[in-house]
């Protein structure tokens, strides 16, 4: 890298760098991994670790097949892998993980062109081929603290799939049966909190996100509290829905996007055949996102609106 | 050109679907399984074939302006006659293609070989063409339903791997179909590239089938 850098203004220079902005979202991340580990026991940290390291392996090894600069350091690979194993439920098979991390990796990410040139978020789509393939997997929740219990443990539905018996302040605390780490509402708002302060995410688009999910679920006649604290809307639109390459650049496409992904996760959890709906309405709005970017161009100061027929 | 070329051109240099990207419709509908892609391929590659064949014979009476209608009217007939005899005979066949055997119609391969080859050449090179690219389009759809189907649906030809195969249901959606397409192709754009052999990017207009109607292009008569 010893050569001469031609940037076009402003020379603004700073100490944050990819690496520093991942690692920060790493730290974010951890009050929901401690979560997961009390809710769902040390296989859940197993989980983690499996799709942690495979991830990294994955961005080491295609890198290497590609012949490109190896991107292991900037920690991206890092998020990716503990966001995968976010949506997974603590009884996955570590090979159906494993080939989560190569999707998510290997296909979306780096045959794209790597870190910022991916057309969808990573971890998301990873999820959406494990549940399209493997759906009885995917599935298989079982009960918090189901280690500590002596007896045979039996799958049971998730809050989502019976909303009426939901107790709210078990879906705030995290004790409900789910996804490792998106069943706590709590530990993920204080990684939010977390990320909003150190100015490495704007709140616009999980604000917005969780707004419309809760406005327009009262509309629909659901209890609008369980609705945003249930399922992986947390997750999804403090940690997902951000993600730099595939969110808008300007405040009012955020707005779009936000609404966006609120009005299709509550259409298909109050609509449609699948209980949850928010990795499905995150990937679409990554895929319309460089639309909402082509008409939510901000214009040039003091440019002059054309005229019609002028 | 050399009678041999003639034949091999549509096997991998010009493959129907792999390079020129036509009939992609009938590729990724029917290779969720190795039979009904081998079925779809070779009916296709019949129906080319034939057509080809009778176009070449009468290209000489057929009046420029209403040809696309002659040459239609021609596919459609070996059509339906294929379809005919698939529902008498292979009816399991015949079910598991529906709407896409009568579709074969308008598959751009035929329509596309005969306004660029048949219309333009003698008998014999037509029906060399014709059955070079139905075996291409026949082996595109076989490799692709090998990959969909074993990792799919967890068989091959119909023979299953047992219980301990878990298939990834992805593969046999149509997500996965578009998936298994790009990487089948960048497949043969590597084997190309090994044997220097650039794929042909582009095609002149004048190989076009709707040239003389077409009005989008700065090169209109």
């Amino acid at each position: 890298m010893e050569k001469l850098i031609v940037t076009p203004s402003p020379h603004i220079s700073s100490s944050r760098t990819t690496a520093t902005i991942m690692r920060d979202v790493v730290i974010a991340l951890i009050p929901a991994l401690i979560a997961s580990v009390i809710f769902f026991g040390l296989r859940a940290l197993l989980v983690e670790a499996v799709c942690v390291i495979s991830c990294v392996a994955f961005e080491y090894a295609s890198r290497r097949v590609m012949k490109r600069d190896n991107t292991i350091s900037d920690w991206s690979a890092v998020v990716t892998g503990l966001l995968l194993a976010f949506n997974l439920p603590v009884s996955i098979p570590i090979w159906v993980a494993i080939i989560g991390c190569f999707a998510a990796i290997v296909i979306v990410k780096q045959l794209f062109g790597g870190i910022g040139q991916n057309f969808a978020n990573p971890a998301i789509t990873g999820r959406i081929i494990l549940f399209v393939s493997f759906a009885s997997h995917m599935t298989n929740w079982l009960p918090p603290f189901f280690y500590k219990s002596d007896v045979d443990v039996v799958s049971i539905a998730t809050p989502l799939t019976d909303m009426a018996s939901a107790n709210t302040l078990d879906l705030f605390l995290g004790n409900v049966p789910g996804c490792l780490g998106e069943t706590s509402a709590l530990a993920l708002l204080l990684g939010g909190i977390y990320l909003v302060v150190r100015r490495v995410i704007s709140p616009t688009i999980p604000l917005v996100y969780i707004g419309t999910v809760f406005v327009l679920a009262f509309c629909f006649g659901q209890n609008p509290v369980d609705q945003i604290f249930a399922g992986g809307l947390m997750i999804g639109a403090i940690f997902m829905a951000t993600d730099y390459a595939t969110s808008p650049m300007t405040t009012k496409g955020k707005i779009i996007f936000g609404f966006g992904c609120g009005l299709i996760t509550i259409c298909i959890r109050v609509f449609g055949n699948y209980p949850e709906g928010t990795s499905f309405a995150i990937l679409f709005m990554n895929i319309v996102c460089p639309l909402i970017d082509r008409y939510t161009k901000s214009k040039p100061f003091g440019i002059q609106k054309q005229q019609k027929g002028a | 050109m050399n009678h041999l070329k003639v034949f091999t051109k549509g096997l991998l240099k010009e493959n129907p679907v792999l390079v020129m990207l036509l009939g992609t419709c009938p590729t990724l509908a029917t290779t969720t399984l190795v039979t009904s892609a081998l079925g779809m391929g070779l009916a296709t590659t019949f129906v080319l074939l034939c057509s080809n064949v009778v176009i070449a014979l009468i290209k000489n009476i057929i009046p420029k302006e209403v040809r696309l209608p002659c040459f239609i009217v021609v596919i459609a007939g070996f059509v339906t006659f294929v379809s005919f005899i698939l529902q008498a005979y292979l009816s399991d066949l015949y079910d598991s293609l529906g709407i896409f055997l009568s579709l074969i119609v308008v598959n751009c391969i035929i329509l596309g070989r005969a306004e660029m080859f048949a219309s333009k050449n003698r008998i014999g090179a037509s029906a060399l063409d014709g059955l070079g690219m139905g075996l291409g389009f026949t082996l595109a759809l076989f490799i692709m339903s090998s990959i969909r189907e074993i990792l799919g649906c967890g068989s091959w030809l119909n023979i299953s791997f047992g219980d301990w195969y878990e298939p990834m249901i992805f593969f046999i959606t149509p997500a996965g179909g578009f998936f298994v397409f790009g990487i089948v192709i960048a497949g043969v754009n590597i084997i190309m590239n090994r044997m220097n052999q650039k794929p042909k990017e582009s095609f002149s207009c004048a190989e076009c089938p709707s040239k003389d109607v077409c009005i989008g292009t700065g090169e209109v008569k």
